[in-house]
């Protein structure tokens, strides 16, 4: 056991040095000039241009080779320090990080959990079901298949602007200031929806055909007919397809929760919801280094992170994977 | 006592019906051990599933199966479950993958026995028994199959499908993934569960007629959906009566012969098409003997005391 995790743990630092090293060269292969377009936007004099580019050339710590650009960028990570956002300047980038995460989790983790616990349920009964086979299959593949951003204009056209029954741009309404109360609540709840629901039901198609070819795959398992020709009632047949089915399942919730940091970048783009997705989308617009780093930082850590419980959890549920480790 | 009359099970296909296994007619006394031999797709499997678990795309065409003295509802699925287990049973060809790859093996024997209404602890101490007679530690219990060696899960899924002291047991190549000295401990240990009445009449469904000789009672010889010949073990080997029987059994490879020097014999041809196939002896086109009756179905008749034949040259 113990060595089994230490290998685990070996090999996600690993992956975690490459893919964070990965992170640091990607936005400097980006074409364009980061200080440039910041001066632009503030539009001064060409003699005032010059002086302050070198200054925040300077102050970026631009001007310096790029190996200590990266020694420094490591050094910075070991203090918690990711820099400072070019785009939205002078903030810190973990500061502006950390505003839009809970707006990822708010609008994933439950859009994840709700669709897998529903898919799994649906597709299941639709593995013996009839009527609710003929008509879950073929709209499981037709929302699996859709895009999220389209399913999210979709909703956006019907329910936001025809319909006017929700909004359709931010994540509260803007004559409001975040507080606790009744009212401002519900106006979150009320702006959440619609990018909960294109995200759920688009994942919850995913799930239920997974679920339901998976249950099938079970049924017609050697067990399962071994249990049926010694005339075991079905609820025990189908109570051991369900949870060897689930097994599959799990990984992709694990995979799909890995994302929660930036699952949903189109998403959140269509509904100008400001989560890690569309802070990426301003981020690489403007060239901010500092900024597409540390989003994308996040994203390594959640991913990792998440395979990494993954891979704990399959030790508890699937006795294959425990035995397994001894055998090694 | 299994009595068959007339069991005649098609598949569905669609192209039409496959004929499997036509007009089946025959009876195991108790402590009877009868092989079922013949080669594949001869439609021995679907026979014996058919005494068990006759589902879809098996059809039920008609026919009577009858144990103990009563009926078997073989074509209901539903009515039947009552039957499985208890009085018929089935070692299953799978058996290697026969047990749930997620469940502690004990913990399954007890989920399967309560949900027939059994209580585990009831029949603890005689599960621990057989697991002793069939040579397995108790620790199986606690196990995973995945911990079990193949040759252990078969024993396993032995113990487990007679548990119930079941009228019929019907043990489907059973023998066919294991090497030759497993083989003969597990038909030994058939032979035990006969004579300690674990269970009272079994088939052997095998395609390897030798393993029939050294356990077997009688053996029933089928080819091509049809019934050929059953008789007493020593004599189908010393003096079958139906051709197709005699070639199979000559087909055989002999000790003392070397077939470096000697070409093993086969049968020339190959079985006809069960989707349509053509009247009569369904044999003919391959028989040496074949004359102009072979046309009609010959009967499967008594020929001696336990000697059923179905050709028209041997009554």
């Amino acid at each position: 056991m113990v060595r089994y995790l230490g290998r685990k743990i070996f090999i996600y630092l690993l992956t975690f040095f490459v893919a964070v090293t990965i992170d640091w060269l990607i936005p400097r292969f980006m074409p364009g000039d980061p200080i440039g377009m910041l001066l632009s936007r503030i539009g001064s004099r060409p003699e005032a241009f010059k002086y302050l580019y070198t200054y925040y050339v300077q102050a970026f710590q631009l001007d310096v080779p790029l190996w200590q650009q990266y020694v420094n960028f490591w050094k910075g990570l070991f203090q918690g320090d990711l820099g400072v956002s070019i785009w939205m300047y002078p903030q810190p980038v973990m500061t502006i990080i950390r505003r839009a995460i809970p707006y990822d989790i708010f609008l994933l983790l439950p859009a994840i959990l709700l669709s897998w616990f529903a898919g799994n349920h649906v597709g299941a009964l639709a593995a013996r079901i009839r009527w609710l086979d003929n008509t879950i299959l073929p709209l499981g593949y037709l929302l699996t298949a859709t895009p999220y951003m389209w399913l999210a204009l979709v909703l956006v056209w019907f329910l936001g602007n025809q319909t006017n029954l929700f909004p359709i741009a931010g994540a509260y309404s803007p004559q409001y200031r975040p507080h606790l109360s009744l009212t401002f609540i519900l106006d979150v709840l009320h702006h959440w929806f619609l990018p909960f629901l294109s995200l759920f039901l688009v994942m919850f198609g995913g799930w239920a055909i997974g679920m339901r070819n998976m249950i099938i795959y079970e049924l017609e398992s050697d067990y399962s007919r071994y249990l049926e020709a010694l005339g075991t009632p079905q609820y025990l047949i189908r109570r051991y397809a369900f949870r060897n089915a689930m097994l599959p399942q799990i990984t992709g919730l694990a995979l799909q929760l890995g994302g929660i940091v930036a699952g949903a970048v189109a998403t959140e783009v269509v509904f100008a919801y400001p989560g890690i997705g569309y802070i990426i989308l301003n981020a690489v617009q403007n060239k901010d280094y500092f900024l597409v780093q540390g989003c994308f930082l996040f994203i390594i850590l959640g991913v990792l992170i998440a395979n990494f419980l993954i891979d704990l959890v399959y030790v508890l549920v699937d006795p294959r994977t425990r035995l397994g480790m001894t055998g090694e | 006592m299994l009595q068959v009359e007339n069991l005649t099970v098609y598949y569905k296909t669609i192209r039409g019906y496959v004929q499997a296994l036509e007009q089946a007619t025959f009876k195991i006394a108790d402590g009877e051990i009868m092989g079922l031999a013949g080669e594949s797709g001869c439609g021995k499997t679907t026979l014996g599933h058919s005494l068990i678990y006759l589902r879809p795309p098996m059809n039920y065409i008609g026919g009577r199966v009858v144990l103990d003295g009563q009926e078997l509802p073989i074509w209901d699925m539903e009515k039947m479950r009552e039957f499985r287990y208890r009085h018929v049973s089935l070692i299953p060809q799978y058996a290697m993958n026969a047990l749930n790859p997620t469940r502690k093996i004990g913990r399954m024997i007890a989920e399967l026995l309560e949900s027939r209404g059994v209580n585990y602890n009831d029949v603890l101490p005689e599960l621990k028994r057989r697991l002793d007679l069939v040579q397995l530690t108790h620790d199986v219990l606690k196990m995973y199959p995945i911990e079990l060696s193949g040759g252990m899960k078969q024993r396993t899924v032995m113990v487990v499908s007679t548990l119930l002291n079941p009228s019929l047991l019907i043990a489907d190549e059973i023998t066919s993934a294991l090497d030759v000295s497993t083989q003969k401990a597990v038909c030994e240990m058939l032979v035990e569960f006969r004579d300690r009445g674990f269970v009272k009449s079994t088939i052997i469904i095998t395609h390897d007629i030798s393993i029939l000789y050294q356990i077997a009672d009688s053996i029933l010889v089928m080819y091509a959906g049809q019934l050929s010949e059953k008789a007493p073990s020593e004599i189908i080997f010393r003096d079958a009566r139906h051709p197709y029987t005699r070639l199979l059994i000559g087909s055989l490879p002999k000790v003392g012969v070397r077939y470096r020097e000697e070409r093993l014999r086969g049968i020339p041809g190959s079985p006809p098409q069960l989707l349509n196939p053509p009247p009569g002896c369904r044999f003919r086109e391959r028989c040496p003997v074949a004359f102009d009756r072979c046309v009609e179905v010959p009967p499967f008749l008594e020929i001696s005391p336990g000697h059923f034949v179905a050709c028209w040259r041997a009554y």
